[in-house]
């Protein structure tokens, strides 16, 4: 039997039916063709899924789809503004902190989670957002440079 | 691959415990799912009805009752228990343990009454609730009761709740005056689950080195979180000594019940139970002179 979904997706609302036993992450993919989010370990442990729901850093691989009903999902396809990349994609590619690519969109999700917040982060707290996120090619110093170039002020986003 | 089910999100307690009331084994009730899933994911439960409270606002609080303590509802996020300020002034072991619970991914999501029902030996939460002596408020459509957390885990991922009660809350008794209280947890990898964790909170005789009272709590150690009642009297009543504390974590050693698996063996786990022991003695004796 499926259930009424209300879900606002990189600021586009939708209405769909859903299984009970979807996540939110299955919603994502299969039914929006919001394919940045990973299917990866599937187990809670990776982060290639984590997307940004009401504010929070999430595993979407880790929440029915209906525990989102009424929420705001900011996925990585919403982070550029049309052609426009955003300050962490820009700094993602000229810090070389892309290697393999799977894991980037949730790097990419932590660490815009993260600066919404604080955007003044310490190293200690970069280190402490992308925790959830595994790099298996372990290109994790340069995703740190990255994140600290935003920081720092050398990515302005375009108004 | 999960099963199918049939789900209902009760907006009210009362609407939840009817239905828990009328389905009791049939269902499962899911609050954060972030172990839940895992397990219906594996094929490991198969609930027909999944009762959905993690909407259920009116159980997302943390209240400050002075002398009384601390009370936390059951859908408190580990990531507001985290971040609040109330908890840090005077409860910072459990800011410092939700510090090393998994990742913030999980900790935004995840609940505390949903990780103690899960009930699985090796979270953290348990041991540092035990050592501040919490109990634990069940409801159900005919009423209320408390239950001591020592109580509450009966076996490995069971609990003592009946299948019609649901946890509503975490009451944390005010810290007494001279007391300390530390965890930590031994794992391999940073925030991953705890191969075993300990938990100590010492309160002194006013002004000496003279333990009045400890509370000693053990995860990862057996099947179910555990108190480590010998190690405690072998500390109470006395001055707290370097070789005491040696003294206690063997004791707590020997009365551990550790298991076997893939992260440990139980020879390993009960020499870091030994361990761990008198070091976390020891930084809740620091802490208490200083309190």
């Amino acid at each position: 039997m499926k259930k009424e979904l209300r879900l606002t997706v990189n600021g586009e609302a939708h209405e769909l039916y859903v299984k009970p036993k979807s996540l939110l992450m299955d919603v994502l993919r299969d039914q929006l063709g919001l394919i940045g989010a990973k299917r990866s370990c599937d187990t809670n442990t990776c982060g290639a899924c984590t997307v940004i729901l009401n504010g929070m850093a999430v595993h979407s691989c880790s929440i029915l789809a209906l525990q989102a009903n009424g929420g705001e999902v900011l996925t990585v396809e919403g982070l550029a503004k049309k052609t426009e990349l955003h300050p962490l994609q820009k700094a993602f590619l000229d810090y070389g902190s892309v290697q393999c690519g799977f894991c980037t969109p949730g790097m990419l999700m932590s660490a815009k989670a993260l600066l919404d917040k604080n955007p003044t982060p310490t190293k200690e707290q970069i280190k402490e957002a992308i925790d959830g996120n595994l790099c298996r090619c372990t290109g994790y110093n340069s995703i740190v440079r990255a994140i600290t170039a935003v920081v720092n002020g050398e990515y302005k986003e375009e108004k | 691959m999960i099963r199918d089910f049939e789900y209902f999100a009760p907006k009210t307690l009362e609407e939840a415990l009817s239905l828990l009331d009328k389905y009791r084994e049939t269902c499962k009730v899911i609050s954060g799912g972030q172990s839940l899933l895992k397990l219906m994911r594996a094929g490991l439960i198969t609930p027909q009805y999944l009762i959905d409270i993690k909407g259920m606002s009116e159980l997302d609080y943390i209240k400050s009752e002075g002398k009384n303590g601390l009370k936390i509802g059951a859908l408190t996020t580990h990531r507001a228990i985290e971040e609040s300020p109330m908890i840090q002034n005077g409860f910072s072991t459990l800011v410092e343990m939700e510090r090393i619970l998994a990742f913030i991914q999980i900790r935004n999501w995840g609940t505390i009454g949903g990780n103690l029902c899960h009930a699985d030996p090796a979270q953290d939460p348990a041991p540092v609730l035990m050592a501040l002596n919490a109990k634990l408020r069940a409801s159900s459509l005919k009423g209320e009761r408390t239950i001591a957390i020592e109580d509450f885990f009966t076996d490995y991922l069971k609990t003592a709740l009946e299948p019609n009660e649901l946890l509503t809350e975490i009451q944390v008794p005010a810290v007494p005056p001279h007391t300390g209280t530390a965890y930590t947890k031994f794992n391999i990898i940073e925030n991953d689950l705890a191969i075993v964790g300990v938990a100590v909170s010492i309160t002194l005789s006013s002004g000496t080195d003279v333990c009045q009272d400890v509370r000693i709590a053990l995860g990862a150690s057996a099947p179910t979180p555990m108190r480590a009642k010998g190690a405690e009297g072998v500390l109470r009543g006395k001055k707290v000594t370097d070789d005491l504390l040696t003294e206690a974590g063997e004791k707590a050693s020997a009365e551990a019940e550790p298991l076997s698996d893939i992260n440990a063996s139980a020879e390993y786990r009960r020499q870091l139970v030994k361990i761990l022991v008198k070091r976390m003695g020891k930084e809740a004796l620091t802490r208490a002179k200083q309190a």
